[in-house]
């Protein structure tokens, strides 16, 4: 168990206080000006030998996409980009930065900023953290009347400023050119890559986009040192995670925990157990939405880490943990996020457009027990038709929760496909039509 | 891909008030002067908060010329974004989050208190004209789910009997202040409450 000292987020249930005044007395900002009188070069390598990885569901290493920003400033100035859309089905980790450790944030995109020369940083909240995002603004206001932002931020001769843009209620602005996109005042549909952002971002300079957790951390590791967040965890996979665990537990809860705590010793010892005791586990969706689910038997022993999940054909995501318990139709559950990205697909590409819908429609007849068993197989062709087959990875997240269901669950898939398929049943309708095109609501 | 219907009773003109006027510009600031087209999502928002709730087309066309882009640009951004209404909500805007976490916890049952309570359908006033609701896609709250959002506040930890007081003070014109409908602060494990009022009283 992550020992309390190691703690980041120390306020992370707002037992301390959120102002300014509260987050100095928690060292924020302490010595600010020193970090950044270090360069630079320090501060990347820094970042780089605590082997941060990026908290935004992809994992990337956050000081190898730092230095991918060009060294000198060229015609186009830098920007720095956070993303605090958090959307994802399962993540609520980032709305408590926001409200109880705004400073840190602050502080991270100060850094960060100077890091990759960026004097502008925009923070891209979603829409309905409207009064997060009021929050954020007054925290960011008393930043600048201390001069900790502004011309000559915090004393160190570097101008920084940070922006608030609100999304509007659109998933698909959390991936990184969908959100670029968005704050050029377009449709939030994603960019091919490369060029990758930091090379061609936004208004077409070079953009370090990150998550909120990730440059929120960035403070805490240079002060205390790289070395310290590499003891955390396990090698590759270091330092401390917020998890979001909601769904069947007696006391759902955000916890910070040390990366490759065992997802048994989350549940029980943070969350309070599974309703029902541990043997009423039916399966758990260990990184948001997007991530496929593990079955019981993979949850009595697995860890929490990239590594360790990628092993197990699943991911670590945003790290929100969704329990569902044996009192759940698996398939209703499954059907439901299906829904979700039928209703959150940007409509750019057509096998994400148009496959989440036929995904969300086959699960949707499974659950009502209307599902032919010809149904199984069509589902999953459409997701390996999804796959690798967009533009951004919103096609997978939309596939891979449904290849889980398919992959652990097919059992109780084909329990509820049992019917003959319609053109079995109606001779009379010839069989090039669409079948959900046969049934009345969807007509 | 959601799909969203313009109301068919427009209003023939659109302006921001002065107050607005002020806020446009400070909005404008926050990006680059060449880059003005940034500010229609926020120039969108004040529209929307200005006209009880929703966009009528007549604004779309005053931000496009305000923001020197053409109107089909901002046409489809207030298209493809959800959180811009295109048709009038009620006074009370109740969005109903009702993806998997929300949903094993118990959003169907708000649902079906929202179809008794306020309307059999979707996005219709109630019968008083002052509410509306909506199911929703995840609104970033699973913790302290089912939850709603009320206009620009979140209610959480809700059960049947909390919604059901929400609505009625809603349907009756004196709303309840959002909150933690079980006393949690945040996102806190509830033990530690427990824990801490049982050294309260020892």
């Amino acid at each position: 168990m992550l020992k309390e000292e190691d703690k980041i987020f120390k306020n992370l249930y707002n037992s301390l206080g959120w102002e300014i005044d509260q987050a100095v007395k928690r060292e924020d900002w302490s010595n600010t000006k020193e970090i950044l009188s270090k360069g630079r070069e320090w501060i990347i390598n820094e970042v780089k030998t605590s082997e941060l990885r990026g908290r935004g569901g992809a994992g990337f290493s956050t000081g190898l996409k730092w230095s991918f920003a060009p060294k000198e400033v060229g015609t186009r100035p830098h920007y720095l980009v956070i993303n605090a859309d958090e959307s994802e089905p399962g993540t609520c980790k980032d709305r408590d930065i926001i409200r109880f450790e705004p400073q840190k944030l602050i502080e991270g995109c100060l850094i960060a900023g100077y890091a990759v020369n960026a004097h502008v940083c925009y923070i891209y909240i979603r829409g309905e953290y409207y009064n997060e995002g009021a929050r954020l603004q007054e925290a960011i206001d008393q930043a600048y009347k201390k001069n900790f932002l502004g011309k000559n931020a915090c004393g160190s001769g570097w101008d920084f400023d940070i922006h608030i843009h609100f999304g509007a209620g659109a998933y698909i602005c959390g991936e990184e050119t969908a959100l670029l996109e968005s704050i050029e005042g377009n449709k939030g549909q994603p960019r091919l890559k490369p060029p990758f952002p930091a090379l061609v971002g936004l208004y077409g300079c070079p953009t370090i986009v990150n998550n909120v957790e990730t440059i929120a951390v960035v403070p805490t590791i240079l002060r205390r040192g790289g070395k310290w967040f590499a003891s955390l965890g396990r090698p590759k996979n270091t330092g401390t995670k917020i998890f979001c665990i909601s769904g069947n537990v007696n006391s759902p809860c955000n916890v910070e925990e040390e990366m490759g705590v065992s997802l048994k010793e989350l549940i029980e010892k943070h969350a309070g157990g599974v309703i029902g005791g541990w043997e009423n586990l039916q399966a758990v969706i260990p990184g948001g939405s997007s991530m496929p689910l593990l079955p019981k038997n993979i949850c009595d022993t697995i860890t929490m880490d990239f590594d360790s999940l990628i092993a197990n054909k699943s991911g670590l995501g945003t790290a929100g943990i969704v329990v569902i318990n044996k009192d759940q139709n698996i398939v209703k559950c499954m059907a439901r996020i299906a829904r979700f990205y039928k209703h959150e697909s940007c409509g750019q590409c057509t096998p994400c457009r148009e496959g989440s819908g036929w995904m969300f429609r086959i699960l949707d007849r499974a659950t009502k027990g209307e599902a032919t068993y010809a149904d199984i197989e069509l589902l999953e062709s459409v997701t390996k038709q999804i796959e690798g087959h967009t533009i951004c990875a919103f096609g997978e997240g939309s596939a891979w929760p449904v290849q889980g269901l398919l992959r652990h669950f097919r059992k109780e898939l084909e329990k509820k496909c049992i019917g003959e398929p319609v053109f079995k049943q109606r001779k009379d309708i010839p069989y090039l039509v669409d079948q959900h095109l046969l049934e009345s609501e969807n007509a | 891909m959601s799909v969203k219907k313009i109301h068919d009773q427009q209003p023939d003109t659109f302006e921001f008030t002065k107050a607005n006027i002020t806020a446009a510009e400070a909005i404008l600031k926050k990006y680059p002067s060449d880059r003005k087209k940034s500010a229609v999502m926020a120039f969108l928002y004040l529209a929307q908060r200005q006209n009880q709730n929703w966009i009528p087309l007549a604004a779309m066309k005053y931000i496009a010329k305000y923001l020197e882009v053409p109107y089909i640009k901002v046409y489809e951004v207030a298209t493809f974004y959800t959180m811009y209404n295109l048709a009038p909500v009620g006074k009370y805007f109740i969005q109903v989050c009702t993806t998997t976490p929300c949903l094993i916890r118990g959003a169907d049952k708000i649902v079906e208190l929202c179809k008794n309570k306020i309307s059999k359908e979707e996005n219709t006033l109630s019968e008083n004209k002052l509410c509306s609701w909506l199911e929703v896609e995840c609104l970033g709250a699973c913790v302290n789910a089912p939850m709603i959002q009320i206009n620009d506040d979140y209610y959480e930890d809700l059960d049947e009997k909390s919604t059901t007081e929400i609505l009625d003070s809603l349907m009756a014109d004196k709303p309840l202040k959002s909150k933690s409908f079980r006393n949690r602060k945040s996102s806190e494990p509830e033990k530690i409450n427990e824990e801490l009022n049982e050294n309260k009283n020892a």
